[in-house]
Parts: structure tokens; sequence; C-alpha cells
């Protein structure tokens, strides 16, 4: 019959060797078996039961040449501190990391030390996420006040009690390609970049370095990176003086002549002279400089590591004083921190944690190697670290740091960063005209600013 | 997976005891069998439904304990004069309108040709089929190195053949579509596996006759195959519309709802307003509301598939 050819291949399973049961069982048993190996954080937030004791859990967000750097330290401490078992995990930068963290602390398994920026650390704290760090504790461990930048260390301050330890101050930087700009005749008599003070000086150098490279003049990443456009806006904003939250964030302040200014001038250099690209994503950006055909890249410090491997010829500036005039120098930047998420009160605990923060701290050097300005003084005052160039070339941008300002929205990678961010991004990919920019800021700001805080 | 879709093959009840008379054990033990289900059903589907519910009517937050301040129904009504909840709900339309006819159409074309295969259609069911096994996690990191701008797979090619390649997940004009042809390309070996056990439950006698009749190869198909896969086109539609309402993984791995919240979906605002934002009260009332827009769309479907049902 004709019917018969059409029965789906069903049976083929009873002809082969293995019955399809016979799987079924191997496989189960396999799951079964895989499911009992290993003991961890995993299996302990399964079965609710507290990780094996002398463990200390990490978690950072610290991916690309960052994450490299950490690995190192870490890998410092388990030598320096064998019978403490160290369980580290990196979760992807921005919001995905602070939702985890906050959700992890309120469901009683966060772990002992986390990162936080300066910038959430208001946040974190309002939320009741953060445990004390008493002053007996810190001095048992020599985490004494004097041992820190004082303008870092304030960041963690609340109320007098300090709620967490800085680790460094990460600027948003230079960079500029050496040869580049040697023959566009942009360096000194000492193969210093010259000061580029104004908007013409800055202007004119991307000209001149975009004549050398053949390509474009300066490059920094738009396509899906609101933090980058976020940064870039915001050191140029805050020479000029303007600010943008206050009052926890329920008030929006920002200027918008001045948020003008700087969003025609961006337009200006990208869209108008065509000396930075306008469809460019965080990988392709560095791959423009590494390879360079780009004679500045403007990013954070926290690149160093990549364009070293890449034997690029560069070096490291502080980020130009184009608006700020005399006196008037600012720099976006943050501090990275390390926080002890609050988790009952239990001594052994926070003693394990401040162990593995002295130890992070002690390793500073290694840090700073990957870019970042030390907090820890005894590294930044040390010869070493200002032997290390270009690292130490834009150590002063520490002082001159401007943090995100406080709000249950704002701070690193937050809705705050990304509104803003977006906004700066379409101008620079000529997507939309900076007055449009500057309403849809004010908008997407004053929509959170009128919410009512949930922290 | 067969779907009898022609005359007669309904089996006839066994002759058992007369209807009206079924023992008592038989009723029993079933309510015991389905308790389990039931117990979890209640626990983790309508009790939670309800939990969000009375949370919706407070301004709950994460970091706070108990429900927060009572808010009545302003959440509701912040919401729906809310932007985002919009731009968001317009979001997961766009995408089940960009996937569902491509993963309709496309799926009973390439089963119409594996069908027509006589030797290696292993292969092609393999073929078509393997994407469907993949996490979500790894289509999109696959997706997002074939969209890398100009070093991508996508853009290289479209280089070669002397065609500027958009950019794929950085332009918000191609960012929706860019998810979207990945999707397609995940999903269509379910649908494809489908049509294909439903073409050859079709008996070969119909084309035949309809041959002999002086009918085309378009003819049949257009007027044998496809009234025949009703059925199959219809639970295709109806499982690609339900999942593409539900998306969240891939928008939020490939772009992250971006660029400028042009793709995030509704749940995955949910997700920013209540976890991230920390805002519980709100994102519960928006979740209500999403699910009565989803309720609205699943009983206007229902009408339709009635109404076919009906004529047909």
């Amino acid at each position: 019959m004709a019917q018969v050819d059409h029965i789906s291949s069903g049976t083929d399973a009873d002809r082969t060797g293995l019955s399809r049961r016979r799987f079924l069982q191997a496989s189960l048993l396999g799951a079964g078996g895989l499911s009992l190996a290993g003991c961890g954080t995993l299996e302990a937030g399964l079965a609710g039961t507290p990780v094996a004791p002398g463990t200390v859990t990490f978690w950072d967000l610290f991916g690309g040449g960052d994450g490299a750097r950490m690995q190192q330290m870490l890998q410092g401490f388990t030598k320096q501190y064998p019978r403490l078992e160290l369980q580290h995990i990196t979760l992807s930068w921005g919001n995905p990391y602070y939702t985890k963290l906050a959700l992890a602390t309120i469901g009683d398994q966060p772990p002992d030390v986390g990162v936080s920026h300066a910038s959430r650390l208001p946040t974190l704290h309002g939320a009741d996420l953060l445990q004390e760090l008493p002053a007996q504790a810190l001095s048992k461990h020599g985490l004494t006040p004097d041992k820190f930048n004082p303008k870092a260390l304030r960041a963690c301050t609340f109320n007098g009690k300090l709620f967490g330890l800085p680790l460094d101050t990460h600027p948003f930087v230079l960079f500029y390609n050496t040869d580049l700009c040697k023959k566009a005749g942009l360096l000194d008599a000492q193969g210093n970049l010259a000061a580029m003070d104004s908007p013409e000086a800055f202007t004119d150098a991307l000209v001149r370095g975009k004549e050398a490279s053949g390509q474009w003049g300066a490059v920094a990443s738009i396509n899906n990176d609101t933090a980058t456009c976020w940064r870039l806006f915001q050191s140029f904003y805050s020479q000029l003086g303007g600010q943008m939250l206050q009052q926890e964030g329920t008030q929006v302040v920002m200027d918008d002549a001045k948020a003008l200014q700087v969003l025609t001038f961006l337009k200006d250099l990208s869209g108008t002279r065509k000396l930075m690209p306008q469809d460019v994503d965080y990988a392709g950006g560095i791959a423009l400089f590494a390879n360079g055909r780009s004679a500045f890249y403007l990013q954070g410090e926290w690149e160093i590591t990549t364009f070293q491997l890449a034997k690029t010829p560069f070096s490291m500036t502080l980020f130009p004083n184009v608006f700020g005039g005399e006196g008037g120098y600012a720099v976006q930047a943050d501090f990275h921190t390390l926080v002890v998420p609050a988790a009952g009160n239990d001594d052994a605990r926070t003693d394990r944690a401040l162990t593995l923060i002295r130890s992070l701290l002690d390793q500073s050097l290694t840090w700073a190697e990957g870019g970042h300005v030390p907090s820890w003084q005894p590294v930044a005052e040390s010869s070493k670290y200002r032997e290390l160039k270009p690292q130490s070339n834009y150590a002063a941008a520490s002082d001159a740091a401007v943090i995100d300002p406080p709000g249950w929205y704002s701070g690193s990678g937050s809705n705050f960063e990304v509104i803003i961010g977006s906004a700066v991004g379409s101008v620079l990919a000529g997507q939309a005209e900076p007055e449009a920019a500057v309403r849809a800021m004010r908008s997407g700001l004053e929509q959170y600013a009128d919410t009512p805080s949930p922290v | 997976m067969t779907t009898s879709t022609v005359a007669g093959s309904r089996a006839k009840t066994p002759a058992g005891p007369r209807t009206g008379q079924r023992p008592q054990r038989t009723d029993r033990s079933a309510y015991w069998m389905l308790a389990p289900f039931v117990a979890l059903y209640v626990l983790f589907v309508i009790g939670p439904t309800i939990y969000a519910f009375i949370l919706s009517l407070f301004n709950g937050s994460l970091v706070r304990g108990g429900l927060g301040s009572f808010a009545g129904l302003s959440n509701y009504a912040n919401a729906l004069q809310s932007q985002d909840f919009w731009s968001s709900v317009w979001h997961t339309l766009l995408f089940t309108i960009l996937t569902t006819p491509p993963l309709v159409v496309l799926a009973f074309f390439f089963a119409l040709l594996a069908d027509r295969a006589t030797r290696g259609r292993w292969f092609f069911r393999l073929a078509f089929f393997a994407p469907y096994v993949l996490p979500s996690a790894v289509l999109s990191l696959i997706w997002i190195w074939i969209y890398t701008p100009d070093s991508g797979l996508a853009s290289d090619f479209l280089g070669r053949i002397g065609v500027t390649a958009p950019g794929w997940l950085g332009d918000p004009n191609w960012a929706m579509i860019s998810v979207a042809i990945a999707t397609v390309w995940w999903t269509l070996g379910f649908n494809f596996v489908l049509y294909l056990a439903g073409l050859q439950d079709i008996p070969r006698e119909l084309y035949e006759a309809a041959a002999i009749d002086g009918a085309g190869p378009i003819q049949q198909i257009r007027r044998i195959t496809i009234p025949l896969l009703n059925r199959t086109t219809t639970l295709v539609a109806i499982l690609q519309v339900i999942a593409s309402l539900k998306i969240f993984d891939q928008i939020y791995l490939m772009t992250q709802g971006g660029p400028n919240y042009s793709t995030r979906p509704a749940l995955e605002y949910i997700y920013d307003e209540s976890f991230t934002n920390m805002r519980i009260g709100y994102g519960a009332a928006v979740s209500m509301l999403f699910f009565i827009l989803i309720l609205i769309a699943s009983f206007v479907w229902l009408a339709i598939v009635r109404q076919q049902g009906r004529t047909a």
C-alpha cells in the first residue's frame, strides 16, 4: 500500500544496537554523576548550605586587559595564602554586574568581596547592601586612612563611616601614536605631546594627525558604547563647569548652553571635518589605533596593555584641557573600590575579606601596570610607580577627577550614562543634531528625576 | 510526530464499561497522579501571579522589605503614560512581525524541497534542525561575531560583492532586523521538521490524480499541499507568535536593548525596571499590563482560528 511509504522512520532506533531506553538511562546516570562532582557556590546555593569554610568569594567586572591583570594579582594572593580557597567570578561590566550584586546581597548569598565604582557607592550604601568596615579590623590589617588617596577615600565615606576601600582612579586619557605625531610635528623637543589647550589647538592637532595617518585624526568608539560617549562628553562639559544632577538625582541642573557647545564641537570634529569615524564600535576603535590608522585614541587608560601587546608605538597623557582654561581642568574618571557586601556581621568573613583586600592593594603596582592610578599611597608615592611610563604621565588626573553625580539611577554603567551616552553617540554618528540630542538628554533625565527613588 | 490530516483515522473507542458507569477508583487515582503537578503549578505559577498583582498596587522596592507605600493604580497609570513602555511593547510586536512570516513561509519552502530529496534526506533534516539545539547565548555569540563591523562575515561578504554593509547591531534602523535574521536561522529547523512530517502524511495518489487531471506543480502545491497542511500551519504560526512575544534572550545578549533602547522588548523593560532599577512594584504593574495585552491578542487569534475551523 502506498501509505506505508510515508510512515515516519520512528522505528529506526530499534534497529540500531543502542536502544532509546538504554541511551536515556545512560545519560541520566551521567548527568547525576556530573552534578555530584565538584563542590562550590553553585551546589551550595542550590542546597542552601554555606560554602566550605576558609573560602573567599570575589566578584568583579573586569574583562579584557583588566581581567588578565586581576587574575595575576589573585594568583599572587593564592600563593601568599595557600590555606584560603579563592572563588572568583567575573560578570559583565555595567548594569548586569550591579544588578547581580544587589540581588545576591538581597538574597543572602553575596560574595565576600566585591568591586564597586565609587559612583555606585551612594546607591549601594543607600540600599543597605554594604557592610561598614570597622576601624579595629582595618587597623589590624594595616588599612589605615593615611595610606589612601584622600579624594578617593572620601568617596567611600558616608557619615564618617567607611564602606569601601579605594583601589584606583581610572580617568579618561589621551593615547597618541608617537610615530604619527612626530610626523605631524606635534611632539616637542623631549618627545612629549604639545599641549592642546583650546578647541582650535585640539582641532588643529587632529587635522595634522589625520594627514599623518592617512585615515583618522582621532577615534572614540560609538556603537553599543554609551560609556565612552558619556565620558568624552563629561570631560569637556566639566571643563566648562557644567553639572548634571543635584539633590540625589531628583533635580536636573544640566546647562543646555554648555551641553550644546560640547555637542556642536563634537559634531564639528566627526561629521563636518571627518576627523573622527562615525561608525565604529569598541573593538573597531582599538583596531584602528593599534594599526596606526588613527593618530589619537580617546578612551580610559585601561587599554594600555592591548596596545603594548600590539607593539603600537604610542604614549599616553592627560586628556587635553580644551575648555577648562586656567585652573579649570577636569576630566571624567571613577574610582574602583573594594567593598564587603552585607551578610550579617560575621567577623571571620570580614577578616578573610580584608585579607584579600590587603593582598590586592599590596599588588597595586601590577594593577598600575595595567594603566590605573593606584589609590594605595605606599605604591603611588614610590619611585617604582613614578618610573612607570607612560602610566605616571597622567597621575595628576586623580586630583581633577569628576565622578558621576550621586543618584539612584546614576553611577558607572547606569541608565544615567546610557541616556546621555546614547544622545552623544547619536550626534557623533551623525544620526541626530546637537539641539535634538540636548532635548533627548533633558527629557530622559527628567523622567528619572521625577520617579520616586526605590532606595 | 505525525499529524493525520487525511480522512478517517479516528480510532474507535475500545469496547469497555458502558458510559456513565466509570468505576470510582479510576477517578481518584487520576487526581492523585495530577496532584504533584497541580501543587507545583499553584506554587510557582498561580501564586506568584496573584502576588505580582498585589505588588503592582504598591510602590515596592527590591531593596526594602515589605510591600512599600500603597500606590493604587498609579503604577498602571505611569506605565500607560510612559513612552518607554509603549516603545518596548512595539519592539516586541515588531520582532513578532519580522520573524513569524519568514519562519512560516521559509520553513514550508525548505520542507517542500527536502521532501523531494530522495537521497540524503537525513542530512537536510540534520542541517536545518541543528541550529535549533543551540542555547541562546551560543547563538548570540556566533551572530555578534558575524555582525562585527568591517571584519565580520556579513560585512566582509557584502564588501566583496561591492555593497556597503549596514551597521548591523549599531544602527537603530537595522538592529532589530539583524536580530530577526539570527532568530530565523535559529528556529527555522523546528517548524521545518513539523512541516516535513505533515508533508509526508499527504498521500501520493492525490498528486497523481491531480497530475492526470492536468495540474502543474505550482497548482498542486496551491490546491493540495497548502490546504492539507492548514493544521500544521496554524500550529506553527501559534507557536511562533507565542515564542516571539516572550522574546528576551537574543536581544538582551546581542544589543542589550540598544542602540539607544531601539530594540528593547517588553520583557527586558520589565527586567530593567524591576531588577536593575529596583522598582519591583512598577515592574509588576508593567508585567500585568503586558499579560493583558497578550491575553487580548490570544482571544483575537482564538476567534480567527475558530472561524477558520468552522468554514474549513
